[in-house]
Order: structure tokens, then sequence, then C-alpha cells
């Protein structure tokens, strides 16, 4: 269970009761998320193979679209799956958080519901309308995916955003009494969350499939699908990565001042002050910090432009209510930060290379780094997760109800804890297994099978003849 | 006592939405039955194939009916939803078990290579189309006797260990079966396959037989540990009941005289009318005899988004939906091989292009362009930035 594993372990240190279910709900985000990354981002990357497939009658990208989208539905078909999922643990695991905060931080989940239907309905459209759909027709079936890939992750991450930052709700008796809906949507945290999120999923998306491509080339497959593969996805991340990187820096600053327990235990701030040093990696033991690069007063500079911004420390803050396993948050946003910024020199490796030679790169200093980017973007986007979770804790709702409080009294949540950890592993073996069978089922396909018709003239698909 | 009529449009969309749930995935997990219950023979496989070809392109979409009711019922009805699922936990959590291994099962069957995974696959798919709906069924039945309360604390086995939960379990597997049939019969006489319309007809008729004695028998335990819903089914709902009857009857007459177009009408009123019954039974009990729709739903202005969302569905979705079923009916959507045309023109071009050398003709454009969008984005996040800036 790759992916999970980090994400049980700041359970340790909190309440006894609730550790089995936020393992549970821990191990169920972080393995859907990196499904729903796909979701939101693949029809994009797909499209544009497709496009240029279509508009420049190309047979090599006609044929990666073709390909990626029975990827895209085995993904998608496991990120619904692991979606479903979810939306049941919601209840079953914090019946409390549901049923007192329901009609509040349920309508970003409602809105979600929309978009899930929209991308299931015409993944199905788009799969299996091939050669039965006119060319055009068929592109433009996919469009729906990207916009709901889009808006979907809006819902969700708002959503979470909320659970930072509750707002547009009043109550009265424990009970919500009045919901200003779309408060609840546009809550102080979903700015900066959202686009960061979807940042995130394309750079995961694209480094992933180049990353795919990559390992071909690198053994040797240099023929034009491959490259066309790499070009198209990486370009994509490529893309996407310094804007992330940008905008990440406005996230921290927009943290330091929503929730500063959080930015206290991600860059180790124990005391209130100004010119606060920024540390670089390193532990925190009992007021100071081992192997850590420090700079003097940075840390105050990035927050407010200047060495005397005022920081919030973990002093200020109740011992009850800081969040559990600074180490932990601190490193994972360190990690998180330095992929981010790895991933935006290697972005500029093949920009720069593009801008003058037209092509890729073939030397391995690229190739390899290339091939792990994909792996790195989770790495990151995983942290990053843990950064928002576990720096969020001891709360579920923010300043509002305790993770302690609001899971549930049933008892059988080891036992499904135990059930989803294995299902998940085997899923996570499946899902690396069946697209490496995929391809090497292709490869064998492409051998020449000794056709006698020879070479045609490939048909420019301007007619309405279904393609593909 | 009644309500809001907010409240009472959503609740009517809740069973609207489990209806359409029964409808559409119920029979895609009848599909899954009769999967299993085909055999190894070589008609088996023929069986298996027609399955097959009419549940692959809509399964997913179907699946996501669930969803919808799931949002609906803990946005509008927070506390009942808190009950059930803090008080059902075992039965939901099983029937989440067979919803995940229905779905990878479906899922990877298609992309699996060795004859052994696709069985295994196939067993998954197959086994769990029993277990969801049995789970589902049983959930709704201990709803029904009154079992789950507000109040309770921890899991409740009595709830859905009793007669009744059971056995509406076991209702809904038949149910399923039933209604997956009668679909199979429609799509096997559109595609011209008149021995697998004789084949699923009989099973039809089986499981038609079977549903109407299994409900029958639900109502007499209902007698006894549904006392209100039992007594409301008899009375208020008795013409939705009578409804179902009669086109449950109905339908099987169709099936004999092969009369597919009304048949699959007379099914799923059949289904929906049952559905529809349930809901005014329970009327005005979100959880019979402890918790109203009147003191358990979420305050007006959540209702009122709830509906926002469900006229966004009515909208967006159902005529997606729509379309998915017309391209399917139509017999446009299957899984499709790449044209020999489009390898044929891959293998050329890359014998032209050769190996290593040759780069991609340079297009020029892209590079502005993505400079151009990632220009306009960096601009747009400045702008979220300052405005958070702002906002502090």
């Amino acid at each position: 269970m790759v992916i999970g594993a980090p994400m049980v372990l700041p359970l340790v240190e909190a309440g006894t009761a609730a550790i089995p279910a936020r393992s549970q709900m821990g191990a169920s985000l972080g393995f859907h998320i990196v499904f729903a990354c796909f979701g939101i981002a693949f029809p994009t990357v797909l499209l544009i193979a497709h496009w240029i497939g279509l508009r420049h009658g190309d047979a090599v990208a006609l044929l990666l679209a073709r390909r990626w989208s029975k990827v895209m539905a085995v993904i998608f078909a496991v990120g619904a799956v692991s979606g479903t999922v979810l939306s049941y643990e919601l209840g079953l695991l914090w019946p409390t958080l549901m049923g007192t905060y329901g009609p509040a931080y349920g309508i970003p989940f409602s809105v979600e519901g929309i978009w899930f239907f929209v991308e299931a309905i015409f993944t199905a459209i788009y799969l299996y309308g091939w050669r039965h759909l006119p060319p055009w027709l068929h592109w433009w079936t996919g469009v729906p995916l990207v916009i709901s890939g889009i808006l979907g992750a809006f819902s969700v991450v708002a959503a979470n955003s909320w659970m930072n930052q509750p707002s547009g709700f009043t109550m009265a008796d424990g009970k919500i009494t009045h919901v200003d809906p779309w408060k609840v949507l546009f809550n102080p945290a979903t700015p900066y969350e959202v686009p960061h999120m979807i940042l995130a999923a394309y750079m995961v998306t694209g480094f992933l499939v180049a990353g795919v491509y990559a390992t071909g080339l690198l053994r040797g497959r240099r023929d034009r699908y491959h490259r066309l593969g790499f070009t198209i996805s990486f370009a994509t991340a490529a893309i996407a990565a310094p804007i992330q990187v940008v905008f990440g820096d406005s996230v921290a600053r927009a943290i330091a001042s929503q929730q500063p327990a959080k930015f206290a235990a991600m860059e180790y701030v124990d005391r209130t002050d100004r010119g606060v040093t920024e540390w670089l990696g390193g532990i925190y033991y009992q007021g100071h910090v081992y192997f850590g690069v420090g700079i003097p007063k940075f840390d105050s500079i990035l927050v407010g432009y200047s060495p005397h911004t005022k920081i919030i420390g973990w002093d200020s803050i109740p011992a009850q209510d800081r969040p559990p396993l600074p180490d932990l948050i601190h490193l994972s946003f360190d990690l998180m930060v330095g992929i981010g910024v790895a991933l935006v020199l290697l972005s500029a490796w093949q920009g720069w290379w593009w801008k003058f030679h037209r092509r890729i790169p073939m030397t391995r200093w690229f190739l390899i780094p290339a091939m792990l980017s994909g792996l790195a973007a989770i790495a990151a986007m995983e942290s990053g997760w843990i950064v928002t979770e576990v720096g969020r804790q001891p709360w579920v709702v923010y300043k509002l109800l305790r993770t302690s409080d609001a899971v549930t009294t049933s008892g059988g949540v080891p036992y499904t804890l135990t059930a989803i950890l294995l299902i998940y592993a085997v899923l996570t073996a499946v899902v690396i297994f069946v697209p490496l069978l995929m391809s090497r089922r292709w490869r064998q396909q492409e051998a020449p099978d000794g056709d006698s018709q020879g070479p045609e003239e490939p048909v420019p698909p301007t007619s309405k003849e279904p393609v593909g | 006592m009644n309500g809001s009529w907010e409240t009472n449009v959503v609740a009517g969309s809740l069973f609207a939405t489990m209806a359409a749930y029964a409808l559409f995935a119920g029979a895609d997990f009848g599909g899954g039955i009769w999967d299993m219950l085909a055999g190894r023979t070589e008609t088996g496989e023929k069986v298996r194939a027609a399955i097959d070809r009419s549940v692959t392109p809509v399964w997913e979409g179907n699946q996501v009916w669930i969803v919808l009711g799931f949002v609906l019922v803990w946005t509008a009805y927070p506390g009942a939803f808190a009950a059930v699922m803090t008080a059902l936990f075992v039965p939901l959590s099983l029937s989440l078990l067979g919803i995940v291994l229905r779905g990878v099962g479906f899922g990877f069957r298609h992309e699996t290579a060795h004859p052994g995974t696709t069985q295994l696959a196939g067993v998954l798919f197959a086994a769990s189309s029993f277990i969801a709906p049995f789970f589902l069924g049983d959930v709704v039945g201990a709803v029904v006797t009154g079992r789950v309360r507000p109040e309770l604390h921890g899991d409740v086995a009595g709830a859905w260990l009793a007669p009744a939960a059971l056995l509406t379990g076991v209702l809904f597997v038949a149910a399923c079966a039933y209604i997956g049939g009668v679909y199979l019969v429609g799509d096997s006489h559109r595609r011209g396959e008149t021995d697998m319309v004789r084949y699923f007809s009989r099973r039809a008729i089986t499981a038609g037989v079977v549903t109407g004695i299994l409900a029958a028998a639900n109502m007499v335990v209902l007698g006894f540990e549904a006392r209100y819903v039992f007594h409301r089914l008899l009375t208020v709902a008795l013409p939705l009941v009578l409804v179902s009857v009669i086109a449950g009857a109905a339908a099987l007459v169709l099936i004999v005289r092969n009369r597919t177009r009304l048949l699959r009408i007379a099914g799923a009123l059949a289904v929906a009318a049952v559905v529809a019954a349930w809901g005014l039974a329970q009327y005005p009990y979100l959880l019979p005899g402890t918790l109203t729709l009147q003191t358990g739903s979420a305050p007006t202005t959540s209702l009122q988004a709830e509906l926002v969302v469900l006229i966004m569905a009515a909208v967006l979705v159902v005529p997606s939906f729509a379309y998915l079923y017309w391209l399917q009916q139509h017999g446009r959507l299957s899984v499709t091989e790449p044209s020999d045309e489009l390898k044929r023109a891959v293998a050329t071009q890359d014998t032209q292009t050769g190996a290593t050398t040759a780069p991609a003709a340079p297009r020029g454009h892209p590079v502005v362009v993505t400079a151009l969008i990632g220009a306009a984005v960096v601009e747009l996040a400045r702008e979220a930035a300052g405005w958070i800036r702002r906002r502090r």
C-alpha cells in the first residue's frame, strides 16, 4: 500500500478512538486522489492528441488518443469506485460530522454529484464511440469530461476548504439553522485550495504519462509514437508546473493568516516573533531544529515581504489545539516544495531544448528524471494533502468540531480498515499491471504481420466517416 | 408534521433517485446474476456476451445514482443519515464491498489477458451482483421496521438481522434479476437474436413469479414487524401497490406475447411503483415512528440549494443520460479495435520518419500559445493572490 501508507503515520499521536477511522479515511483519500487527478486532467491531454490527429490527419496521434482513452476508462472505473467508497465513508466513519454539518458541508458534494454523473456518462460515450460517431462529434463528446473534471474538482476541494475555513451558516443549539450556499462554496480557503489542486492534477497526470513514454524512449523505442506521447503529456505538465510554484507561494501566505497553527507546524515556528527563521528540512526537538538549514528572517520575508513581519508560533496556541507531529507536517511541506521546484527545472530544460532544437533531449540525464517525474509529482501531491489534513488536526471542522468527537460509535471500523487496505493494495497492483499488459499487447499487434496490401495514403478524416 | 413544500419535493426526488438506481443499476446487477447462472456451456458464453454488450456502455453512469442519493440524504436529512449509517454499519459496509468488487471485476474483465484472471474478474462481478442488492435491500428493510432510531449508539444487529430486513434483501435480489431479465429480452429482440429472446424470456418469467411471491411474503412479515408502513401500504399507498401488481402481471403476459417495447415499460413501472409505494407508506417519517420530515430536515436554505442541484441534474444529467441510452439502443456504442487503415498509417509513418532522427516538424505556434496561456494564468493567479491579501 504505497500510496496509503504515509497517510496512516500521523495517527499515532491522535486521540485513540479515532485512529482506525482516520487511518481508513486517510488511506481511502490518498488512494482516490491519484485517480481523481486522472479524472481531472487526463481528458485534456487525450483531447489534445485527438485534436492533432483529426486536424492534421495524424494517424499516430489518433492511435495515441485511442489507447489513452482505454487507459482512461480503466482509471476512471477505479476512481469512480473509490469515490463511491468515500461517500459511504463520510457517513460510516464520521456520522456526527454529517449529522451536524451536513446541511452546509453536504452542498458542495451535491454539486459534485452532478459533475460525477456527467463524467461517467461522457466517459462511456467517448470510449465506446470510437468508429461509431462522426470524428468531430466524437471529439466534442470528450469536451464535457474536461469541464466536469475541473468543476467536479472545484466542488470537492471546496468541501475540503470549507472544513478548513467553515463559513456560510449560522448555528443555534448545536444545529445549523441557516445556510448561505454561495458562501459555503466560496469560503475563504476555496480561492487558493481549488486552483492548487487542479494544477496538481495536471502535473501528476502529465508527468506520469510522460514518464511512461520516457521509459520507452530510454529503452530505445524512439519512434514518433513514443516521442509524440511524451511531448503532449510532458508539455501539459510543464505548463502547469511553474504556475503551480508561483501560485503555491501565495497559498502558504494565505495559510499563515487563516490557520496559524498549521503554518507554525509547517515552518517550525515555535515562538510568536518577528524576523522568523526559515528552516529547510530538519527535525524539531525541544526547542531546537537539528539537521536543518536555517535562513535567518527569511520566513518573515516570505510571509510579509519584510523581515519585521510577525508570525504566530505554537506557544500562542493552547496545547490541545495544536496539530500533532509537526515534524511530519514540516518535512511533507518541504518535500512538496522541493519536488515542485525540481519539476519546474526539468520543465525549463525541456522548454529550452525545444526552443532551439525542436526535440526532446535524448540524454539519460534528462530522460531518467523525466521517467521519475510522475512518481515525484504524486509524492508532492500526497505530501501536500498530509500538510492540509494533518495540519488541520485536532479539528475536522476547523475550530468547531474535533475529529475525536465526530467519529462513529460503531465497533466495526478495524475490520473495514483491514478490508480497505487489502482491496486497495490489490487494486494498486492491478492498476499498474493492467496498462503494462495493454501496452505489451499493443506492441505485439504492431509487429509487422506480412500485410500484402502495402502502404496506403492515410485518409484525411475530412469526411463524415468515423475514424479511429 | 408534514414539513415544508421544499422538503417534500426533495424527499420525492430522493425516492425518484432510488427508483432510478433500482431501474438502471438494478438491471445491471440483474445482468450480473444471469451472468453467474449462465453456466460454463457454449450457450452460457453466448449469454455472457449478450449481457456484456447490454451492460458495458452504461453501467458506470447507472452507478452514479446511488451517489446522488447519498448527497441528497446527508444534506437534506442529516440526522436520519447519521442514524442509519451508525446503526446499519455492517450491512452498509457489505453493500459497499459488493459495489467495489463489482466495479473492479467488471472494469477489468475486458482488460485481462489470461483466461484465469478473466474468469476471476467475472466471478467477482457476478458474485458481487448478489451481495450489493441484498445488503441494500436489507438496509431498506431495517429502516422500514422502525428499528433505526435517531438516539441510537453503536451498530444495531437486531435491525439488520430482522426477518423483514433479510427478506427485503432477498426480494431486492429477485427484483434485480427480474428487471435485468426483462431488459435483456428487449435488447436481444432489438439485436434480432431469437434464441437469446427465448432464453431470457423464460428466466424473466421465473424471476417475475419469484419476485411476486417474495413481495407477498414480505407484506406478511411487514404486517408483524413494520405496523406503520404496513398499514399505510394497505390504505394510502394501495393504488401504487396495485399498479405494481398489475404492471408486473402485464409484463409476464407481454413476455409470452413477445411485445418487447411495452414489456420494458411494464417491467419498469412494476419496480418504480413499489419504490413510490414505499415512499408514500413511510410518509411523513424519515425513520418510521421516531423522526419526521419536519423535525429531521435541514434548514430551508439548504433544501433550496438541493433544489437548485436537482434542477441542474434535470438540465445537465437527464439529457446526457438520455443521449447515452439513445446511442446504446441504436447500437452506436461498443468496444471497437483500431481500424486497419489506422494501424497501417502508423506503420508507414514510422518507417518514413525513421527511428531516432528527423524530429517532428516544428509548428512554431505551440510555444507562442503556451507563453500566452501561461502569462494569462499567472496573471489570474496574481489577481487571486491579491484578492486573498485584500480579504485579510
